[in-house]
């Protein structure tokens, strides 16, 4: 194989002068990191709610949430960013779309893939939450209200501590998911990591030592993740292993 | 005070309980036996709200349970229940166990709630785990401080769902001997439970069901010495035979 290699890349002055290539690929780091945490933290609250709503003895309230679900996790990423990105703006009124599209691209960009983002997640999330929840007894529910708490206050107190922990490893892997999803925002235009290696790629043919950066960013984000979910699971331990 | 009249129910076409009636006097103990199956636990479940049913009327303390209109929270408050599985929250220590309804339901400052339960904790011998979590108890202990949570509210009548059931037998009598002596103050109590010894000791009554009816409803003097039907002879002969 005939390749230069050339790590002295990322240390060089982009043609646009103001930075060096290693100050681009962080810039991307930083929009990946903003995009899959703000996605991440609306993920968890809608997801949190619908999973709740989908385990409600109300059919109308977990027929809201199962519709949700089906659409979000049964379409493809990239088609559901296209539709936020491309084709929502035109259904809006007209005010709305001419409002979205006057906004700076990159927000554009960025808030469409947060929504997607957020929205693809927090289905993925409501079935954590309901199966979370669903693998608790039903005595615990049982229990709860016979003490004489409300609906409300059983799931409060009683059902959704206990469902939490039990889904913090499957939600850890979808914390991980978001960033690596999040690459799919590259596609809209967004410079996020993987588009800032790309862009790097186009200016600079150093293909391998790009997508290594890029790879090995992706991966210490991922392990932070994980060592910070382990902290915190041993953090919720219930002693005497309880469940 | 516990009052249920002609209650029937079904889960679709499968009828579980059917045309039950029974009155339960203040300070009554009232044991609920008969094989598996037989509507035992789905009836006391009524009595609670927790099981709903299609034909009849309940009342508890003055209040029908199947009025649409009724507060079941409030009055399960006052309604102690003691399930099978113990049923403890597995994420609190034992006394925020005892406290978390005195303080979310009756509104009791953590202070009462915490003296309240200490002193029903130390009732049922188990002071010393007032800091320890449910997973660290023996299912004897566990049982003893569900029905300990129950009593912090203070209930006019508890009810057990097989309490002893899911216990190791080395463990039954240190709850039996719980609930006898709450039988002894004058608890008003419904039972469901296999331990004879227990209904010959305090019971007042025995409920005998069979296949969601009750077949018979008799002081526990008669149930034993006496009973009517062939299906409770038979019931009888068949446990009390070791």
């Amino acid at each position: 194989m005939n390749y230069h290699w050339n790590w002295a890349i990322f240390l060089t002055e982009t043609p646009s002068g103001s930075t060096t290539y290693m100050g681009w690929m962080l810039s991307g780091l930083e929009v990946t990191l903003a995009l899959s945490l703000s996605a991440w933290i609306i993920a968890l609250l809608v997801g949190g709610l619908m999973g709740v709503l989908r385990t409600v003895p109300n059919r109308w309230l977990s027929g809201i949430a199962t519709v949700y679900v089906e659409i979000f996790r049964n379409t493809p990423l990239l088609v559901q960013l296209f539709i936020w990105y491309f084709v929502l703006p035109e259904l809006l009124p007209t005010a709305m779309g001419d409002a979205i599209k006057s906004l700076n691209p990159f927000l554009q960009q960025f808030l469409a893939a947060m929504v997607c983002l957020a929205l693809f997640t927090g289905a993925r999330v409501c079935e954590q939450v309901r199966s979370g929840i669903n693998s608790l007894a039903v005595g615990q529910k049982s229990a709860g209200l016979a003490l004489g708490l409300t609906l409300p206050q059983t799931y409060r107190y009683v059902i959704l501590p206990m469902a939490i922990r039990i889904i913090l490893p499957p939600l850890t892997s979808e914390f991980l998911n978001i960033f690596k999803n999040s690459a799919v925002a590259s596609t809209i235009g967004l410079l996020e990591l993987a588009a800032q290696g790309r862009q790097l790629v186009d200016y600079t043919a150093q293909p391998y030592e790009s997508f290594i950066a890029v790879t090995v960013m992706f991966m210490v984000i991922n392990t932070v993740v994980m060592i910070l979910m382990h902290k915190v699971e041993a953090r919720v331990r219930v002693p005497g292993g309880g469940h | 005070m516990i009052s249920i009249k002609n209650i029937s129910k079904h889960y679709g076409s499968f009828q579980v309980l059917t045309d039950c009636s029974a009155e339960v006097e203040k300070g009554e103990v009232i044991v609920i036996c008969g094989p598996s199956g037989s509507g035992k636990s789905t009836l006391i479940k009524c009595v609670n709200g927790l099981e709903p049913f299609q034909q009849g009327e309940l009342v508890v303390n003055g209040i029908s349970v199947g009025a649409p209109k009724t507060n079941l929270a409030k009055l399960r408050a006052h309604v102690g229940m003691v399930f099978q599985n113990f049923e403890l929250f597995p994420h609190m220590s034992i006394v925020d166990n005892l406290c978390i309804a005195q303080i979310k339901v009756l509104g009791r400052s953590r202070e009462e709630a915490v003296e309240r339960g200490l002193k029903l904790l130390d009732r049922v011998g188990l002071s010393a785990q007032a800091e320890k979590f449910p997973g660290q108890l023996s299912g004897g202990q566990q049982q003893r401080v569900a029905i300990a949570r129950a009593l912090a509210m203070d209930p006019t009548c508890m009810l057990f769902d097989e309490p002893t059931s899911a216990l190791d037998p080395e463990m039954v009598n240190e709850v039996l001997d719980v609930m006898v002596g709450l039988a002894q103050e004058g608890m008003t109590m419904m039972v469901v439970t296999h331990e004879m010894g227990f209904a010959r000791n305090v019971a007042s009554r025995v409920i005998f069901m069979d296949q969601g009816r009750i077949v018979e409803d008799a002081s526990k003097d008669d149930f034993f010495g006496t009973p009517r039907s062939e299906r409770a002879q038979q019931f009888l002969s068949k446990i009390l035979q070791h």
